[in-house]
């Protein structure tokens, strides 16, 4: 079927005219409209626009001027913003805002020829790792719709597993890529901190925000990432290194390779048969030639604390703008400045927003600023030369992405330290500022898990590489979720 | 008791760089509202700051005009508040580790002596946009032009003991700002202002006294008047037994008065932390080095070449020197003036010409007479050719275009006459004309000659030289 199709194998066959971009897109836009319902993957679907983009990829194709992703139909995170489109970051503070601007990693796609089939659900503001934070109601796991899909970029990736569209952007600020990724049986990409530019990111926490790429394989994800990254004279941290030809890199065979593994990831906090499937995978890499290396990052169970410091400080100052003064939400017939702050504010964020606020002001405050957000800052800054000492011997490093495969919604809502211990082996990565990526290696109890990856600063490429190896050699990233 | 003062200054000075601090929108002033805001400006959702690298220069010549030190690596803090003119509820500025600091900056009091005035530091920070609360029937206008305008935040060491010291320290502050042309220092446009720290302590004292914050001053007069009554103020509050409270204080000018702010500004927690959205600001050798090289003549060394080179007193070297544009079109009038002296340069520049730009609101810059018209002026003045009285009407002639100064002359016939024997003509129709006048003189009355020159003066229509006509009917009334 066609929606079964790669992004590498489609590309292909769009050249080769088998089928024009404007049927492609109708394709794909008309499963969305069947199978979307009960799925919620998207708060926007742009079907006129999308039309559009497709006849002008169907004449960039005829004229010999297409890049590997034109006529790609592809969907965006609602937290990029998008012009002429609204962008609500699943918040209903921002449910009325239609962004008068496109993001760079928008403006890139669009540029490449990709056609836009709408905006996906996330957690509100990205801050979540279920989707149950959307003010547009929780997206369902494409393989257990009583499931989460994981978060924050849950709608990109259940739209991926439900073949709703072959690639979408997600972003990652402590594992809100890999971990849906995970979760919805899909690869999951995290680039190095800069390499995608942050302009047009709605932010959540400036420092660890990264752009990447959700597909069904690594190739495909290399053939988004590709088009995203680079440098940005708008955003000051966007990295000035230029961006390698990570498809050429992927035609190459492995190189031979060092993985490190740590050991302390595979203890009691993770499913048995989560475990066993991560160890079966690391066989797989072996026998493709990896060496693997037992190692310790001795300040990793330090990450979720330090991260829910960091984080919500950033976040507590980047969501003041969401004021009512001059977009988004604005509560009706306040009678003072100080009432349409607080109604527009309390109106307008969900209660996991309001936490992350309140820990955030929390964190910050004078007499409390020392003791939490600079003792997480040094925390963060001993993770990182954790992860500097184990490159020094290894080229990437792996473990689980998950500790369990997906959970039913409702189970983790009330308690968040449930929730945020999610997110335990994802948020070293962002930490540190390093790529990192998650790939389907297995299914426990009919459920997929993930493999993660964790690479040097701006290995991105490595980590795609033997990803694409992995998925030469196995078939997990070819299943499907029943029914679909 | 002997109370002293004790007085550090915060100014605030607008950069003059085109674009903003972190956008590129344009900062000049008195555009529509809002058609200069741009979304970065507006704090929309995704968007990101840049950095200004003129505003980075620029800090650090003040730095290095100064003998501050320059930081090697500086970084942005966010400011964290609620106020809607305040786009992104935080103003990003420097907290921890401003650009330049500890330096210092010579002063001349008003008895002549220079006072030495420690700099603590000078920060980099973005402005906030204006809220309007007139014109909108019971709501605010927000004009979001001004937000994100660079600010040099220069924050002075309690050095200062008086109100006049404070003023002094002022002035040469904006001196040195349009010196280095970093900042315009227009203060009707608020690009050049302070708040002021103030506090009293019995003399001889060490230890600091409390003190108030004077909040947006934006004159010489109003922050020297502020400071004098808070002086006052402070002074009558811990005579009566009373003590000063640490507080925020406005000053209302009508009623020359300090006023404390109402109490809300004083609880916030800013909860300043690095902004992350900004890399540090690294400053290498070799920028300092250029910056260095392409200072321009600073302020006290042209005071002090003025007095060397020109002959003139220490006060007119303050004067010419107080802004760049005086100092060098007095030295344009010097070198293009072939007979009048410096000082006579120095006095008619800060006597008459001064007079009218003042009288047509008209700043140096601008003026309507150049400096080589004004030296051909002072040259027919210094040649006899005008009075002094003459000099002046020609000058106003200049300033109305009414050709050059010897077209003015010729056209006015206003030639003087120094000429003896037309001067002893009109002596001599004088005396026989005013015979009881004379017999006053010759009896005793000399001061009745005043009388006589003014006849003399009448006669010749102005254009007599005076001391000519002193002199001349002097000898005639003795002979």
């Amino acid at each position: 079927m066609l929606h079964d199709a790669t992004i590498a194998q489609l590309a292909e066959a769009l050249r080769a005219g088998k089928f024009s971009a404007v049927e492609l897109t109708d394709h794909f836009l008309a499963r969305i409209e069947r199978l979307d319902g009960n799925l919620n993957a998207f708060i926007t679907v742009t079907a006129d626009s999308a039309r559009a983009q497709a006849v002008r990829a169907d004449a960039r194709l005829a004229a010999g001027d297409a890049t590997p992703l034109t006529g790609i139909p592809i969907a965006h995170k609602d937290i990029f913003c998008t012009r002429g489109v609204r962008t609500s970051c699943g918040s209903r503070m921002l449910d009325n805002f239609v962004s008068p601007y496109d993001a760079t990693a928008v403006e890139k796609l669009e540029k490449a020829g990709a056609v836009m089939l709408g905006k996906t659900n996330m957690d509100e503001l990205a801050m979540g790792s279920s989707n149950e934070n959307s003010s547009y109601g929780p997206v369902r796991n494409t393989w257990n719709r009583d499931l989460v899909p994981g978060g924050s970029s849950g709608g990109s990736a259940a739209a991926v597993a439900a073949r709703l569209v072959p690639g979408a952007t997600g972003t990652d600020t402590g594992g809100s890529i890999r971990q849906p990724a995970a979760l919805c049986g899909i690869t999951g990409i995290k680039p190095t901190y800069g390499r995608v530019s942050r302009w047009g990111m709605v932010a959540f926490a400036s420092s660890l925000d990264q752009a990447g790429a959700l597909a069904r394989t690594a190739e495909d994800a290399a053939l988004l990432l590709q088009v995203m990254s680079g440098p940005d004279p708008r955003d000051s941290t966007a990295l000035p290194d230029p961006v390698p030809d990570y498809a050429a890199a992927l035609a190459k065979p492995l190189e031979r390779m060092t993985i490190g593994v740590v050991d302390d990831f595979f203890d009691d906090g993770l499913d048995q048969d989560n475990a066993q499937r991560v160890r079966d995978a690391l066989s797989v890499m072996e026998r493709l030639g990896v060496t693997l290396k037992s190692i310790r990052l001795q300040n990793i169970g330090l990450s979720v604390p330090a991260y829910y410091v960091v984080a919500p400080a950033e976040a507590s100052s980047n969501l003041s703008r969401f004021d009512g003064v001059r977009f988004g939400h604005r509560a009706e017939g306040a009678g003072d400045l100080t009432e349409m702050y607080m109604r527009t504010r309390g109106e307008g964020f969900g209660a996991e927003v309001k936490r992350r606020i309140l820990t955030g002001a929390y964190v910050l405050s004078a007499g409390y600023f020392d003791a939490y957000y600079l003792k997480a800052q040094k925390v963060r800054q001993l993770i990182s030369e954790d992860f500097a000492r184990a490159f020094r011997d290894v080229d990437a490093i792996a473990g689980p992405t998950t500790p369990s495969p997906a959970f039913p919604l409702g189970q983790k809502v009330d308690d968040p330290v449930q929730m945020y211990l999610n997110d335990i082996y994802t948020i070293g990565a962002p930490l540190a500022g390093l790529p990192a990526l998650s790939m389907p290696c297995g299914l426990v109890r009919g459920l997929p898990v993930g493999l993660q990856l964790i690479g040097p600063h701006l290995g991105e490429g490595r980590l795609l590489c033997a990803a694409h190896a992995f998925q030469r050699e196995t078939e997990w990233h070819t299943l499907a979720p029943p029914g679909i | 008791m002997d109370w002293e003062a004790v007085i550090g200054l915060e100014i605030h000075t607008q950069l003059a760089t085109a674009s903003k601090i972190f956008s590129g929108s344009s900062t000049r002033y008195g555009a529509p509202p809002n058609s200069q805001a741009s979304l970065v400006d507006l704090g929309y959702p995704g968007v990101l700051p840049v950095l200004n690298a003129e505003a980075v220069r620029m800090a650090v010549r003040f730095g290095l005009a100064t003998g501050c030190t320059i930081a090697r690596r500086s970084i942005f803090a966010r400011k964290n508040y609620f106020y809607p003119d305040l786009p992104k509820g935080y103003q990003i500025s420097q907290y921890e580790l401003p650009i330049v600091h500890d330096g210092h900056l010579e002063i001349i009091l008003d008895d002549g002596e220079v006072k030495t005035i420690g700099i603590t530091r000078a920060h980099l920070e973005e402005d906030a946009g204006k809220s309007l609360h007139e014109d909108f029937q019971g709501l605010s206008g927000i004009d979001l032009n001004r937000a994100g305008t660079p600010l040099l935040e220069i924050v002075s060491e309690p050095d200062l003991r008086s109100a006049r010291e404070a003023g002094n320290y002022m002035r040469a502050i904006h001196t040195l700002v349009r010196y280095l042309g970093i900042s315009d220092g227009n203060m009707q446009e608020g690009s050049f202002r302070c708040d002021a720290n103030v506090s009293i302590r019995p003399r001889g004292e060490t230890e600091l006294g409390t003190r108030t914050e004077i909040k947006n001053l934006n004159s010489f007069r109003f922050v020297e008047k502020a400071i004098q009554v808070e002086i006052e103020r402070q002074t009558d509050v811990l005579e009566d037994g009373g003590s000063v409270v640490q507080e925020t204080r406005l000053y209302d000018a009508g009623r020359n008065e300090t006023r404390a702010m109402r109490g809300k500004e004083e609880a916030n927690d800013y909860r300043y932390f690095p902004d992350p959205d900004l890399l540090p600001v690294v400053i290498g050798d070799a920028l300092i080095e250029r910056l260095q090289a392409g200072l321009p003549e600073l302020p006290a060394a042209r005071r002090a070449r003025f007095v060397e080179q020109y002959g003139l007193p220490a006060h007119d070297a303050v004067v010419l020197t107080a802004n760049p544009e005086s100092a060098d079109y007095f030295e344009a009038a010097v070198s293009a003036a072939s007979s009048a002296s410096p000082k006579t340069v120095s006095n008619w520049f800060q006597g008459e010409l001064t007079a009218i730009l003042r009288r047509e609101s008209v700043e140096v810059a601008d003026t309507r007479v150049s400096a080589a018209t004004l030296a051909s002026l002072l040259d027919r003045v210094a040649d006899g050719t005008l009075s002094g009285r003459m000099g002046k009407d020609v000058l106003e002639a200049l300033w109305h275009g009414e050709g050059s100064v010897d077209e003015i002359i010729e056209a006015r016939g206003l030639r003087q006459i120094s000429d003896a024997g037309a001067i002893e003509a009109l002596v001599d129709r004088v005396i026989d004309g005013h015979p009881e006048q004379v017999a006053q003189f010759r009896g005793g009355r000399t001061r009745v000659i005043g009388y006589l020159v003014g006849q003399v003066m009448k006669a010749s229509r102005g254009q007599a030289d005076p001391r000519r006509v002193n002199e001349i009917l002097k000898s005639k009334l003795a002979g």
